[in-house]
């Protein structure tokens, strides 16, 4: 027994003597290595094909690998990519761009305008499983003129160059994809990113090498390891154990306390994601205006980002965020409970006989979500509204959405990384998308023209004419805009972008 | 005789695995959420949402799916994973080498943990020394598997800090090894520095899986061996003038073993389904985490073979279990 006891001391001794070092080797900042505790996995390399090439939060990785048609600034303008310059023809029936000389892939070959081509003709398939393929599929014809690629246009898409910028905009390499194919290509992945796949394990991590000859410069830092880390109280231990040197989304609780830790810096920007309570014109209480009007008037939305949210977030009173370009900020829907009773009053409510229906909200996918519909039930019930809180997961959002099967309130984060009202007003409040849930031909007849308009300002102007009358009626609840915490070690420049993706490209030594 | 029973076994779970496989399939289908749902970017419109239904092969009925899939797991082809895009049966392959060893490390951790406890508890039963195993033991049991791995990450990840909080390997380092059984060839392959690395991660996961169970093996076993401790053939040994030690490590402990591994066997099945959280809390890259993901994004084809594969390692221990009774009971092995 004596031994026993001996051999497990001593074990127990060795195994901690030898682990002790591990950590702190790979804690050191050493030379330009970063490792980010990430938020989540890379499930597949191919960003223009299935579930992942619709994941924002996966884009920061693909940025780091591919390059996009079109470019995107930290503040949401865009800028040159593979594509230099862009525009539509005079007759807005079709479209040029200027593919960029210099520029080569990971394997050392050019990136030519055939790999632009090829890259918009396979997303525009219809049968090559590019989710985004009804906004690619509109161009056909395509023709190469030197660097100049053009293509014919079956209709005008003001949003379509920013498109180039966002979900599926990327170019592949041609050539090398064709010789490998798509499973080669998942097993070794190249593009004209600023960063190169040294190593991949899948749900574990990503180390990528710096790019030497990337035609925007080599990054700063040489190697940048992605750590998957999904749980977001291992990342806060990550970073402070100095295992991490970079990472993201964690509760703000953390982040406030982590930030005045010796060693660390926490930087926050608001971010192109905004949190809302879609309304569906399903339920018969709905349909009253003034119940509409009272579920949003009796919201205290400061309240919601101060108490719950710590401060980080954005009060928002239409679908645009301050940074989107149809902003309005003298559209208002300000908080007035007293005005909020009156109206249920009107309609024959009250809080002895309240309207009452019911809310679904996600639990832990954003920060606070139930905890903040149980505060908006809360306040709903201090006017004379009764909900009733129904908790499911974001797959069962999407299908009921699509569906047209939300309950008559459901909260969720809608992003738009791009700013155009299309991709955020447009798509969540245009009946015969299966992303809105308040259907109606008014609003409809409102949206209808814009799609097409290619008057720019008179486009914008319709966009903010379309929030200013979704807010005077009421036809959907928008809360706030997230901010997103970065905490990161002192030594490191970090440029947090408004598009939530964090680039490695724009990380430098302090 | 022993090959013709294992036979027998295996073939006893083909309409096991059957069943599972059929409950499965329709139940993952009927729960709400979709893959292609969750998909369905802004501005698409019912023909591109139809298209992606048509792509994945959503758009037949369920007993249609049913026979397609089935017709190509016969084959050994059990689908492409929808948010990976790679075969189901390679994805699993990859990543069940992390789980095997985390669970045979946990269970080799809880059996040495809960014999200890079991045989200090006995000798020194009715004293001190008992008080303070099954104070222990209890404190084990009371605590649930991902408790203890949110507690080790906080002492021995951040206050201490002496291990590493996530992964299975320093992903700054390359490896160089040929299988995902990095535990095993890098120590067969004498490669030391990464044997240490991934003990090194696996220390935090490993023993909060092992924890709970090792109080339920010293416990049981504890049980037992009081019981041995009052047979004929222990007092002999103790009026013979052996030492209370000798008795119990020489004599009582085999005797003692048969219920222990049995309940050893039917928590180690249970600890391969702990491993889901675990996995998820230490991102550590197995089967476990893969099973999160996969029901997170509603990757049907990747459900459908994870609890396949579950369900074929639940049936392989429970085999291991049956063969190991034989082994330690004469009784058994002689009909």
């Amino acid at each position: 027994m004596n031994l026993t006891r001996r051999g497990l001391v001593a074990g127990g001794v060795s195994l901690a003597t030898a682990t002790s070092l591990m950590p702190l080797r790979a804690a050191r900042a050493d030379g330009g290595t970063v490792t980010i505790a990430y938020n989540v996995g890379l499930p597949a390399w191919d960003p223009t094909v299935g579930p992942s090439a619709v994941n924002p939060t996966i884009q920061a990785i693909y940025q780091s690998v591919f390059d996009q048609y079109i470019g995107q600034n930290p503040d949401l303008s865009f800028t040159g990519g593979l594509v230099e310059k862009w525009g539509w023809n005079d007759a807005a029936t079709g479209i040029w761009m200027d593919v960029r000389a210099g520029a080569f892939w990971h394997d050392g070959s050019a990136v030519t305008p055939e790999d632009v081509v090829w890259s918009l003709t396979r997303a525009g398939d219809p049968k090559g499983g590019n989710p985004i393929q009804f906004i690619w599929g509109n161009l056909s014809n395509f023709k190469v003129n030197g660097q100049r690629v053009t293509a014919d246009a079956k209709q005008y898409d003001p949003a379509l160059f920013k498109w180039m910028a966002f979900l599926t905009g990327y170019v592949l390499p041609k050539a090398y994809f064709e010789k490998v194919g798509p499973e080669g290509f998942e097993k070794a992945p190249i593009g004209s990113g600023p960063y190169m796949v040294d190593a991949f394990e899948r749900n574990a991590f990503l180390r990528l090498k710096a790019n030497p000859k990337y035609w925007g410069g080599k990054p700063a830092i040489d190697t940048v390891v992605f750590k998957f880390v999904t749980d977001a109280s291992a990342r806060v231990a990550e970073i402070e154990s100095g295992s991490s040197d970079v990472t993201l989304e964690i509760p703000y609780e953390e982040f406030d306390r982590l930030k005045k830790k010796a060693g660390l810096v926490g930087v926050t920007t608001p971010v192109s994601d905004i949190g809302m309570i879609f309304i569906t014109n399903v339920d018969p209480a709905m349909l009253d205006a003034n119940v509409r009007h009272a579920m949003v008037k009796s919201v205290d939305k400061k309240l919601l980002v101060d108490k719950l949210l710590r401060g980080y977030g954005v009060p928002i009173d239409t679908l645009e965020a301050p940074q989107y370009e149809a902003y309005d900020p003298s559209i208002k829907t300000p908080y007035d409970p007293t005005g909020a009773a009156k109206l249920l009053a009107a309609s024959g409510y009250s809080k002895d006989k309240p309207v009452k229906f019911s809310i679904q909200t996600t639990r832990g996918f954003k920060p606070k979500d139930y905890e903040m519909i149980q505060a908006i039930v809360g306040m709903w019930r201090k006017v004379g509204i009764e909900a009733s809180i129904e908790v499911y997961e974001i797959a069962k959002h999407y299908e009921l959405r699509a569906g047209h099967k939300l309950d008559p309130a459901a909260f969720y984060n809608w992003g738009n990384a791009i700013g155009d009202p299309t991709t955020s007003t447009g798509f969540a409040m245009f009946g015969p998308q299966p992303n809105s849930a308040w259907k109606s031909k008014d609003v409809d007849a409102l949206i209808g023209p814009l799609w097409g308009e290619k008057d720019e300002a008179k486009r914008i102007a319709g966009w903010k004419a379309v929030d200013k009358y979704v807010a005077e009626n009421a036809l959907v609840l928008p809360l706030l805009q997230y901010v997103q915490p970065i905490v990161h070690k002192k030594g490191l420049k970090v440029v947090p972008s408004v598009s939530g993706a964090l680039l490695p490209s724009r990380f430098s030594r302090a | 005789m022993l090959a013709r029973r294992i036979l027998l076994r295996l073939l006893q779970s083909i309409p096991t695995l059957a069943g599972v496989a059929v409950l499965t399939f329709v139940l993952v289908r009927v729960v709400p959420g979709d893959p292609v749902a969750m998909m369905i970017p802004p501005g698409a419109d019912d023909a591109a949402v139809a298209r992606l239904y048509a792509m994945y092969g959503l758009d037949k009925t369920i007993s249609q799916q049913f026979l397609i899939w089935a017709g190509q797991a016969l084959g050994g082809n059990f689908g492409i994973s929808i948010t990976t895009r790679q075969a189901v049966t390679g994805l699993i392959f990859s990543r069940l080498p992390a789980t095997l060893e985390l669970v045979t490390v946990a269970a080799f951790v809880a059996v040495a943990l809960g014999v200890a406890m079991a045989v200090i508890g006995t000798r020194f039963a009715g004293r001190a020394g008992e008080v303070v195993v099954d104070g222990i033991t209890g404190f084990f049991l009371a605590v649930p598997d991902f408790l203890w791995g949110l507690a080790f990450i906080v002492v021995f990840g951040v206050l201490l800090p002496l291990l590493p909080i996530s992964g299975r390997a320093d992903p700054t380092q390359a490896s160089g090894l040929s299988t995902e059984f990095t535990l095993i060839e890098s120590f067969v392959r004498f490669r030391w520095g990464i044997t240490t690395d991934v003990l090194a991660h696996m220390a935090m996961p490993a023993v909060a899986l092992a924890l709970p169970l090792a109080a339920m093996i010293a416990r049981v076993l504890k049980s037992s061996l009081a019981e041995q401790m009052g047979q004929d053939y222990a007092l002999l040994s103790r009026v013979k003038g052996f030492s209370r030690w000798h008795v119990i490590l020489a004599e009582a402990l085999r005797n003692a073993a048969i219920p222990t591994v049995s309940l050893t066997g039917v928590q180690v099945t249970f600890l391969v389904g702990g491993t889901v959280l675990i996995e998820k809390i230490f991102s550590y890259p197995g089967i476990g985490s893969l099973a999160i993901d996969a029901v997170i994004n509603r990757d049907l084809p990747l459900i459908q073979g994870l609890i396949l594969t579950f369900a074929v390692i639940f049936i392989l221990i429970n085999l291991a279990l049956d063969l190991s009774y034989a082994a330690l009971d004469p009784r058994l092995r002689h009909g």
